[in-house]
């Protein structure tokens, strides 16, 4: 520090403790909610300490059922995220390391070509081609499918250009040493390159994982059959009750449970986390 | 990714000279950047050529109708307005409220990890959970919020209010923003060398005047690149958090122009307007991009 | 083992730029030869050429008799040591040494055999099980020399493999390499662009300029017949005098004195080596008047420089020489290197 000033530092923590309560805030409410059963809400007011019902209520919930009025259990929509989040993130690397690979370590025709073509998808986010992407997947028959749900969103610019950094950091002798070594492409790639990409495809992955598994608007456009729904996906359908109140311990379990996975691969490695989300930017 | 830029087409000093292999390991990426991306983008320009009739019958070309219709609908202006509005509220909420954290935490010691965790996990939390949270919050009949502010005297009632319905959106998706530039400032400032603040301070200026003459300065290619990838954020990751929230009511007062596509296409069948408006948005993230491009070279030589 | 034949090699890039050309060069089984040259002179891309790295674009080489232009650099059977040694970092030391035995499909018993000897000849035993980041740059040197000796190839190709190392290491390492090729007997190609490296190391250098080959021979025939300017000034530490004379009538004029001179008349650029110089009496015959600018003191000798008619020139002279202010200095006649305009050496 430049100076000991004493009220400057009461006040930095001061802010963020206030900060820290501010972000934790609706989670911790979210939580309490999912705790109590349904008669705690028609006081007017939410309740602000846990109740007793924990147990029920995620038991509930995850089972499905009548009673809270899902038709299909979280414990299916977890399995769906999942699944897809695990596509989605395995997709990206695996589509994205092999077209980084090629364009950094060979030279051929339409190599630009290539290059310009993965660059634009940076430029057509699935928002605003939402109506036509929609009718090839409808045409490919890929609607209600996992594979509907996450191929149309593994192609990645970021990614490849990640790779393709990390590429260029490592020393071109290495890939000579290799040759004369006897390696060829394939032996190169999985023995030198897959392996000194380790950390970079980690904390990839961790964002890419959190990308795959927080995706809304696809997954209700290709999904009509409720057995493929994503749990961020069907909090929204749990939320649309029409006539009645919503059944907010039910919801807030729901929303607790959809956000637990992403945000503990965020707390367990927060140090690769940080490093894929600032080297993804370079 | 920004740094691809300046050096685009770089390859080994040494290849492997094998003449389909390149093609087969681009491959998979092509062929879904072609069938999900290039191909859907074409279409989309192609509609918005075209007007289908209220049947779905008869199509026919329109030209640029569908574009001068829309400037002419005061929906499509009102949907322009209210992103600018939600955007612009959105970037400087929660770019000020991360640099503000940002600052403190860099004063911090001993306890900057601890501060840094719990201020970086909302980043993995979903726009609509985010939405869903706020929700809640601001539920006229049992939130906390709403509860805390009729005692203030404030009637809230996003589902009626307009302005309720907007404060609502802008707190629930800069809420989910905040961890993101949090991080980054927390970067930019850790790059900002002691020995400048040390200078300044031997010079004589005090905490204010060296975050405004120092500080802020430095920070300005960070807050910069925020400002775009919030900007970016705000028109076209948020469509959830508005979809959980409000539905981008009421009477349309927080349908940005994201959320019109989807409502246009999907739900009002309106393809040529849809994907006029596609094609719009497309060029507002080519020009984005195109800033936030050009912003590294300039960085570069900062 | 094997010998290495270049016939008019060349290398030009799809842009028109020329590397090397009109390379030719016969290097015999078991020779030792060194590749020196200022950078951009082309010696790393002859280097590579014939490693395989570096496509061939015109003329052939041989390793063995057999023409390997269009081999991969695994098929050519040769080894390479790195500048940056170019280990494979998440590899402990005994798998970067077995890893292009392994991709060569050898018995696993004969790997094992060949990396204990290896690692027998260069002391690195001991770590073996250590990855190349826990080792000082000097067991890198060795690990990665360790590798190419357990290919057991026709050829070693070294690519400036020392200058990485501090100069103390620079001596040491040296001398190991070229103990280490003479007992192995595997011929070798070296780079280099350090001229002392290349002087004590080298059966036989060839100085490259330009893309080029300027001279080949013994480092001590090079050092004593450059056959150009260049060569005389990039070859010998100090570099050769190169002074202004004229022949003129069977005389050379040199510095103010006469020298009984050959060849045509006209101008012609003269050198002479620093320990060439002696020191003379003002009036005897072939004297040069010279004034002493400064004084190097090296401990085994003193480098005086002088101003002999307006030239810079160093003279070495032993540890302890008294040296005046104005002195006379000469050469004996069969030391001076005539060189013409172009400089071109002017056959005695």
């Amino acid at each position: 520090m430049v100076e000991n000033q004493r009220w400057l530092d009461v006040l930095a923590h001061l802010t963020l403790i206030l900060g820290v309560a501010v972000v934790a805030l609706p989670v911790y409410l979210a939580f309490v909610a999912s705790t109590h059963d349904p008669s705690a809400f028609v006081s007017g007011l939410i309740p602000l300490l846990p109740g007793d019902a924990m147990g029920e209520t995620y038991a509930a919930v995850l089972e499905g059922g009548v009673k809270s009025q899902m038709s299909v259990p979280i414990l299916l929509m977890l399995k769906n995220s999942l699944i897809v989040a695990l596509l989605i993130a395995f997709g990206k690397i695996v589509i994205s390391i092999l077209s980084a690979y090629a364009i950094v370590y060979f030279r051929f025709p339409f190599r630009q070509l290539a290059f310009w073509m993965i660059f634009i998808t940076l430029m057509l986010p699935v928002e605003v081609r939402i109506v036509p992407t929609f009718k090839v997947v409808a045409d490919l028959g890929l609607l209600n499918s996992y594979a509907g749900l996450s191929v149309p969103l593994i192609a990645s610019a970021t990614a490849t250009f990640l790779f393709r950094q990390v590429f260029l950091t490592i020393p071109d002798e290495l890939m000579e040493a290799a040759r004369i070594d006897g390696a060829g492409p394939f032996r190169f790639f999985r023995d030198v390159l897959l392996p000194l990409s380790r950390t970079n495809i980690a904390a990839l992955f961790v964002i890419l994982f959190i990308y795959g598994w927080n995706q809304y608007l696809w997954p209700i456009l290709v999904t009509t059959d409720e057995g493929f729904t994503t749990i961020v996906a069907g909090i929204k359908r749990m939320a649309d009750v029409v006539d009645s109140e919503p059944l907010w311990n039910y919801i807030m379990a729901t929303a607790v449970l959809a956000m637990m996975p992403p945000v503990l691969v965020v707390i367990a490695m927060q140090r690769l986390f940080v490093k894929g989300l600032v080297e993804t930017e370079k | 990714m920004r740094a691809f830029a300046t050096n685009k087409m770089q390859t080994k000093r040494t290849i492997f000279r094998n003449r389909w292999l390149p093609y087969l390991l681009l491959a998979p990426q092509l062929a879904v950047t072609l069938v999900f991306f290039l191909w859907p983008a074409g279409q989309a320009v192609w509609q918005s050529f075209l007007r289908e009739d209220a049947f779905g019958l008869k199509t026919t070309f329109v030209g640029l109708a569908n574009y001068t219709r829309l400037f002419d609908s005061p929906e499509y202006l009102n949907a322009l307005r209210v992103t600018l509005v939600f955007s612009v509220s959105t970037a400087a909420l929660a770019l000020l409220s991360a640099l503000l954290l940002a600052l403190a935490l860099d004063r911090t010691i001993r306890t900057t990890r601890l501060y840094t965790t719990l201020l970086v996990w909302p980043y993995a939390v979903a726009p609509a959970v985010a939405g869903v949270l706020w929700w809640f919050m601001f539920n006229p009949t049992i939130g906390i919020l709403p509860y805390l502010l009729e005692g203030l005297g404030y009637d809230w009632n996003h589902a009626l209010n307009k302005g309720d319905a907007m404060a609502l959106v802008i707190i629930a998706a800069s809420w989910k923003q905040i961890s993101y530039n949090f991080l980054f400032f927390v970067a930019g400032l850790q790059s900002i060398p002691a020995s400048l603040r040390e200078a300044a301070a031997i010079d004589g200026a005090g905490p204010v005047k060296r975050f405004f003459t120092i500080t802020l300065p430095l920070l300005s290619p960070t807050t910069f690149f925020l400002l775009v990838v919030t900007v970016v954020y705000t028109m076209f990751d948020t469509f959830p958090v508005i979809d959980a929230t409000t539905g981008g009511g009421p009477a349309q007062g927080t349908t940005i122009l994201v959320y019109k596509v989807y409502d246009d296409g999907f739900i009002g069948l309106n393809l040529g307007s849809s994907a006029a408006q596609s094609v719009i948005l497309m060029g507002i993230v080519i020009v984005l991009t195109v800033i936030q491009f050009r912003y590294v070279e300039r960085r570069v030589t900062y | 083992m094997a010998a290495i034949t270049i016939e008019n090699l060349g290398k030009t890039y799809a842009g028109g730029a020329t590397a090397v050309t009109g390379i030719d060069l016969d290097i015999r089984d078991g020779e030792f030869v060194v590749l020196v040259g200022p950078s951009g002179c082309g010696k790393s891309t002859l280097l590579r050429m014939i490693a395989g790295l570096e496509e061939i674009t015109e003329g052939t080489v041989r390793i063995g008799g057999r023409e390997v232009n269009r081999l991969e650099p695994a098929e050519r059977d040769i080894a390479m040591v790195f500048q940056n040694y170019a280990l494979y970092p998440h590899m402990t030391v005994r798998q970067n040494l077995s890893y292009g035995l392994k991709n060569r499909r050898m018995a696993r018993a004969e790997i094992t055999r060949r990396v204990d000897e290896a690692a027998r000849i260069l002391e690195i035993g001991q770590y073996l099980d250590r990855r190349p980041r826990a080792l000082s740059g000097g067991q890198r040197q060795r690990v990665a020399m360790g590798r190419a000796i357990v290919r057991e190839p026709a050829a070693f190709l070294f690519d400036e493999p020392l200058s990485n190392l501090d100069a103390k290491l620079r001596v040491t390492m040296r001398g190991e390499i070229r103990a280490l090729q003479r007992r192995l007997g595997t011929t070798s190609v070296y780079v280099t662009h350090d001229q002392l490296e290349a002087m004590t190391m080298a059966d036989r250098l060839v100085v490259l300029r330009g893309g080029r080959i300027e001279q080949v021979g013994t480092p001590l025939d090079v050092y004593r017949n450059p056959v150009s300017t260049f060569v005389a000034q990039f070859i010998g530490s100090p570099s050769m005098n190169l002074l202004p004379g004229v022949i003129d009538g069977g005389t050379l004029r040199l510095g103010g004195a006469r020298f009984a001179g050959t060849g045509a008349a006209g101008p012609v650029t003269v050198g002479i080596r620093a320990e060439d110089l002696t020191i003379a009496r003002p009036d005897a015959e072939g004297a040069m008047a010279a004034q002493l600018l400064t004084v190097e003191e090296l401990g085994s000798q003193r480098l005086g420089y002088f101003d002999i008619a307006g030239e810079r020139v160093v003279a070495a002279f032993p540890a302890g020489q008294v040296l005046r202010t104005d002195m006379a200095l000469t050469v004996s006649p069969a030391r001076l290197h005539l060189f013409d305009t172009s400089g071109c050496r002017i056959a005695a």
